[in-house]
């Protein structure tokens, strides 16, 4: 293991050294130290190492991942894994707002609670949250899949697209055009298969399935009080 | 009255507040239930360039001889922190346009008309395509709320990177690219279902306010290792504190965008009735630069309503660094052109008035992703055009710069100008023609 220590390196040496490894490189794991809450770490990587971060960190950790595994020991700040493409991101702690806001591929694990907005507008990530996530998560998501152990907050997928959510617990209430829908032997294989992957022991049959009703796909007058 | 037994006649008399456009429109709104949505700027009459004159050399000042004396064009863009600025030959850009909006062959165009003057183009909503990257020497790429199609390697690809906060034709408003137009090819860019309305988002999802920005464009420079220049684009509405907050959050240049700069679709309210014109949005702007020494450190470039080089060089006076063309772009590929009159007689328009942009029905195949229409535009020959339009209205602004007695279009000053308005005069900063008042500086 590679051990960086951020009060003597900084951070735009540590995210370019990451950056720029080569594709065959044996130099495969990695921890960060001391980072105090750094921003923008760990972000842009581009190949399959696995980066382990010691401690709390700020916003937009592992933003656009692609390939690498970050694993942040600790809380996290706004925007985790914000447009990862694939790999894994996972948050031992909790995360802040806007966690895989935009993110278009792999896997985003909160072991803890994600705040609100978790999973915006995103656009076919997975994302499993082992314990609840707050307001107007899911808003605008387009497509992928959002996990929920615990519970939601209020307007949960409000102006979903097609993204698949799966809530254990309650919903505070859910947002315009979100509906229940019928949980299928399809999505429980799909729902256990995402708890695997992220390692997380729950019982899919005690799960709901939410999703867009379809309702507001193309603008008509007569839905304006959903808008 | 109209009585025909009476000795005289009163013609009818139309209202002024009730004209031909507010009838038609409470009659349309009446019978569709729905207000109009179109493309395009503000199609009212705003204080604009047109309102300023250059005053020229006199006895003080001496001109410079034309075809002969050298007046540069260059400007540098992104000299602040980016490790690699930009260095366009004119200070014209191309504003973002998004693949979707417009068709595969007019992004293409847009890139071979601006590659050939050596300035840039910028992406749009949905992404950076192949024909664009391939044809654009310098590309802007747009980080927008919605983030449709955004990419990190597009990211890397892109020359520049623009953080849109909001643009002049509505800012404050997301957009809507209905089902027409979502062809395949930009459902799959924007991950999206063929056919459905795809709403963009007026605000970002990961970032509130300017401490937010601060960190958003930190993380954006970590991703590209610090070499790309990072726009922030804000539509003119409080130009100083905007100018002021972008520097705040470490923009390298700031865009603003007038109410007369277009969109691919908005309702007409937003359009006409939200944000500032440009010439109101220039000085502020460029006092909020001066305030924090950052006047030509930090380059701004504006928009909204630029039509030629005497447009170039108004703006240039001010205290621009460059300036962005959409509009005028989309009419130099064969927008509006009336060579087909009769197809836009067949869409209840007329050449120069079509603004329907969001049908996706282009008769000159631009803003459509219908393939027959797109195939109509020939990408080689509106990029020769809009490469020769660039060229006028550099040489045009140029004429003026020599005229006022500069040797490069950055020495324009606003002690070139004067207004002919009181309106103008105020917003500009500038004196009402024969006078020396500016109005709202300085007391009555």
């Amino acid at each position: 293991m590679n051990e960086i220590d951020l009060t003597k390196t900084p951070l735009r040496e540590v995210n370019q050294r990451l950056q720029t490894l080569p594709s065959d490189t044996n130099q495969r794991i990695w921890k960060l130290t001391n980072l105090h809450g750094e921003h923008a770490c760990a972000v842009g990587l581009t190949q399959p190492i696995e980066v382990h971060i010691d401690g709390h960190i700020g916003y937009y950790c592992a933003g656009m991942n692609q390939e690498a595994t970050v694993v942040i020991h600790g809380q996290c700040g706004i925007g985790v894994g914000e447009n990862m493409m694939s790999g894994e991101v996972r948050v031992k702690g909790n995360a802040s707002s806007a966690a895989g806001a935009t993110a278009q591929g792999g896997l985003l694990v909160v072991e803890g609670d994600a705040g609100t907005r978790c999973g915006i507008s995103m656009k076919g990530v997975d994302i499993v949250v082992k314990g609840s996530v707050g307001a107007m998560s899911a808003f605008m998501a387009q497509s992928g899949n959002l996990v929920v152990c615990g519970d939601a907050g209020a307007s949960l997928g409000d102006s979903i697209y097609e993204a698949r959510l799966y809530v254990q617990g309650k919903i505070e209430s859910l947002g315009s055009d979100c509906v229940e829908k019928k949980m299928t032997p399809h999505h429980l294989a799909k729902l256990e298969r995402l708890l695997k992957k992220a390692g997380i022991e729950a019982d899919p049959r005690k799960f709901k399935r939410y999703g867009s009703a379809r309702r507001l796909y193309n603008f008509h007058v007569d839905n304006v009080d959903a808008y | 009255m109209s009585a025909s037994n009476t000795p005289f006649y009163t013609p009818p008399r139309f209202s002024a507040t009730f004209d031909q456009h507010a009838i038609a429109e409470i009659h349309r709104a009446a019978a569709t239930g729905i207000y109009d949505i179109r493309g395009g700027g503000t199609k009212r009459r705003v204080p604009h360039f047109d309102d300023l004159l250059f005053l020229g050399a006199s006895i003080s000042r001496y001109p410079l001889e034309g075809y002969r004396e050298k007046c540069g064009t260059n400007v540098v863009l992104g000299t602040r922190f980016a490790k690699k600025p930009i260095e366009l030959k004119i200070p014209i850009t191309i504003a973002g346009m998004s693949f979707g909006a417009l068709s595969g062959p007019a992004k293409e165009a847009l890139g071979r008309g601006a590659s050939k003057m050596g300035t840039s183009t910028t992406t749009g909503d949905g992404g950076m395509t192949t024909e664009e990257r391939g044809q654009s020497s310098t590309l802007v790429y747009q980080y927008l709320p919605s983030r449709y199609g955004m990419n990190p390697n597009d990211l890397r690809k892109a020359d520049a990177i623009e953080v849109v906060v909001g643009q002049g034709a509505k800012p404050g408003g997301g957009g809507m690219l209905l089902g027409q137009k979502i062809s395949d090819r930009v459902a799959q860019m924007r991950n999206l279902p063929k056919g459905i309305d795809q709403r963009s988002a007026c605000r970002h999802p990961d970032w509130t306010g300017p401490d937010d920005l601060t960190i958003k464009i930190q993380e954006l420079r970590e991703i590209t290792n610090w070499e790309k220049p990072i726009y922030v684009k804000v539509g003119a509405t409080r130009p100083y504190f905007d100018t002021a907050l972008a520097v705040k959050s470490g923009a390298d240049v700031v865009v603003l965008d007038g109410m007369q700069g277009g969109t691919a679709a908005t309702q007409e309210v937003f359009i006409e009735h939200v944000g500032l014109p440009i010439l109101a949005a220039i000085r502020p702007a460029v006092k909020a630069l001066q305030d924090l020494d950052m006047h030509r450190k930090v380059q701004l470039i504006v928009s909204g309503g630029i039509r030629n080089g005497a447009d170039v060089a108004k703006a240039l006076a001010l205290g621009a660094d460059a300036v962005a063309i959409g509009t005028a772009a989309l009419i130099a590929l064969g927008d509006n052109d009336p060579k087909w009159e009769e197809e836009y007689r067949k869409l209840g328009t007329t050449a120069g008035a079509y603004d329907d942009w969001h049908e996706g029905r282009d008769p000159a195949g631009i803003t459509t992703q219908d393939p027959e229409l797109a195939a109509r535009l020939d990408p080689v020959k509106a990029g020769r055009r809009l490469a020769n339009y660039l060229a006028v209205m550099t040489m045009e602004a140029q004429i003026i710069a020599r005229a006022c007695g500069k040797s490069h279009l950055h020495n324009l000053e606003p002690e070139d100008l004067v207004a002919l308005t009181v309106e103008s005069a105020a917003m500009a900063g500038v004196p009402l023609a024969g006078t020396s008042w500016i109005p709202g500086q300085g007391g009555y």
